[in-house]
């Protein structure tokens, strides 16, 4: 840990876009140390024993709430959890009403999830604490941009030089634009693959090349991230249907066996099995999906540690 | 700012010695004991002692690890810059073993007592020891002493006690650094 600075630029992690390639080596570099702390036969440090942490999450999660409550709890933090679904959100409570009130108990740190994108931006303007987003609307996902970047560096061993193609529902996906960003600040070249109604308009001012056809894309590519088809947030119908989507779109093993050379296969979670990948290619070797699931303990443990550092 | 050097030369060769004989005459041949070095200085330590060791007894295999406490340091969030966490390399199990914990100097006790909470998330030792080279004496905010010391040094909180190893620094020597006396 020569070279690098030991101090975030920035309070919070409202997105990839507000960080430096430095922080981004900084805060994989961590993770290389909580990866080993989770391997251990004691997973807990008690970093973390004076710092209270409240999780909102004013939409669904399985993974990013299981995997920040499993990190919290290894750095030692206490945690409040909360779910708007079950909460006084329904009765009509605004967001700074909500989060001043979790305040008022005293918490350090907010990380939270919103559908709508810029809220933790907006968050963070009225309130004291620092705020991790863990996801707002189509805009930005940190924290799984950084465990993707760290899960290809651990399969490859770097990711400068490396060519990463992001396939599916880019236009609804924030996974995309915090995966692009982080890529490129690691010097990756990045490229999107989809259907045309699927692919945002001026996604190339990104510096992103732009491929509608799959095995073109996959050709190209020492990595393939499948992003899965958001039809909840999907208003009107943007390709004839789900099979039709997954013959052009979907990843099965006899596409991934006919190509030139062997990539890495990723994919977020959760998974629509048959549709953007098939079974076979999520449980095959080249799959690295549950790899990015225990890296993202270790790398959101990073963020924390990183962040409550700051004071 | 003023050096003053505490130990050079053959002096240093012999400290480090006589250290491994008092390690030899309480823990024989070294089966069922493990030495680790506490970052980021104590490693240097800790890897000239096990190759002083193997010198003195070739037939010796003595497990040598390397433990990290940043995590679990008493100081976090009160110091003015962060603390940065070093490798941890542990390859065997601690479990029942005489566990050695080696660092260059000891000063408030507080490293150690760091690194007695870091061990027991490896599992749980049958005795832990302390070796140090140096032990600056009556400057202890915990109740913690040393079982093998190099050699004992009278100093005021201002100043440091600086040492090098010639596997990084080119020289071996311990320096007490005083500044503007």
């Amino acid at each position: 840990m020569s070279e690098i600075t030991q101090r975030l630029s920035s309070k919070h992690l409202l997105g990839i876009k507000d960080l430096n390639a430095q922080d981004i080596q900084l805060i994989l570099e961590t993770a290389d140390t909580f990866k080993d702390v989770i391997n251990r036969p004691i997973k807990k440090v008690p970093s973390l024993r004076d710092i209270t942490i409240a999780n909102i999450f004013f939409e669904n999660s399985t993974r990013t709430k299981l995997s920040f409550e499993l990190a919290q709890k290894r750095l030692s933090a206490d945690v409040v959890n909360f779910a708007a679904s079950s909460s006084s959100v329904s009765k009509g409570e605004t967001l700074i009403d909500t989060v001043n009130n979790i305040l008022a108990m005293k918490v350090d740190m907010v990380v939270m999830r919103h559908p709508y994108p810029g809220a933790g931006v907006f968050l963070s303007k009225h309130i004291d604490a620092q705020i991790v987003n863990a996801g707002d609307g189509a805009h930005e996902h940190p924290t799984q941009a950084l465990l993707d970047a760290f899960s290809i560096r651990e399969k490859l061993g770097a990711i400068e030089g490396k060519k990463i193609v992001i396939v599916g529902d880019i236009l609804h996906s924030r996974v995309a634009l915090s995966n692009i960003l982080c890529l490129q600040k690691l010097g990756a070249e990045v490229m999107v693959c989809g259907p045309t109604t699927l692919i945002p308009k001026y996604i190339h001012t990104l510096g992103v090349k732009v491929e509608h056809d799959l095995r073109k894309a996959l050709n190209w590519c020492d990595v393939a991230n499948m992003l899965r088809i958001q039809l909840e947030r999907q208003d009107i119908k943007y390709f004839p249907s789900l099979r039709e989507y997954a013959m052009m779109y979907g990843l099965d093993k006899k596409l991934l066996d006919s190509l030139d050379k062997e990539i890495v296969v990723m994919h977020p979670g959760p998974i629509n099995r048959g549709v953007e990948i098939s079974s076979d290619v999520a449980d095959s070797k080249q799959s690295i999906i549950l790899n990015q699931v225990e890296n993202g303990v270790a790398v959101r443990m990073a963020v924390l540690y990183l962040l409550a550092s700051q004071k | 700012m003023r050096n003053l050097t505490l130990l050079d030369g053959q002096k240093f060769q012999v400290t480090i010695q006589r250290l491994c004989h008092q390690l030899i005459e309480n823990h024989n041949d070294f089966s069922n004991s493990v030495i680790l070095g506490i970052q980021p200085r104590g490693i240097y330590l800790a890897q000239r002692i096990s190759k002083e060791l193997k010198e003195i007894i070739p037939s010796t295999q003595i497990q040598n690890g390397i433990l990290d406490i940043t995590f679990y340091r008493d100081d976090f969030r009160r110091g003015d810059s962060p603390l940065v966490p070093n490798t941890t390399q542990i390859d065997f199990i601690i479990e029942n073993k005489k566990v050695i914990l080696i660092d260059d100097v000891l000063w408030t006790g507080r490293t150690i007592r760091a690194a007695m909470d870091a061990i027991l998330a490896y599992g749980r030792p049958e005795k832990v020891e302390l070796l140090v080279l140096v032990d600056r004496r009556y400057s202890r905010q915990l109740p913690i002493e040393a079982d093998y010391i190099g050699m004992k040094v009278d100093s005021i909180s201002s100043q440091k006690v600086v040492v090098s190893w010639e596997e990084t620094d080119k020289e071996d020597k311990v320096v007490l650094v005083s500044e503007n006396v």
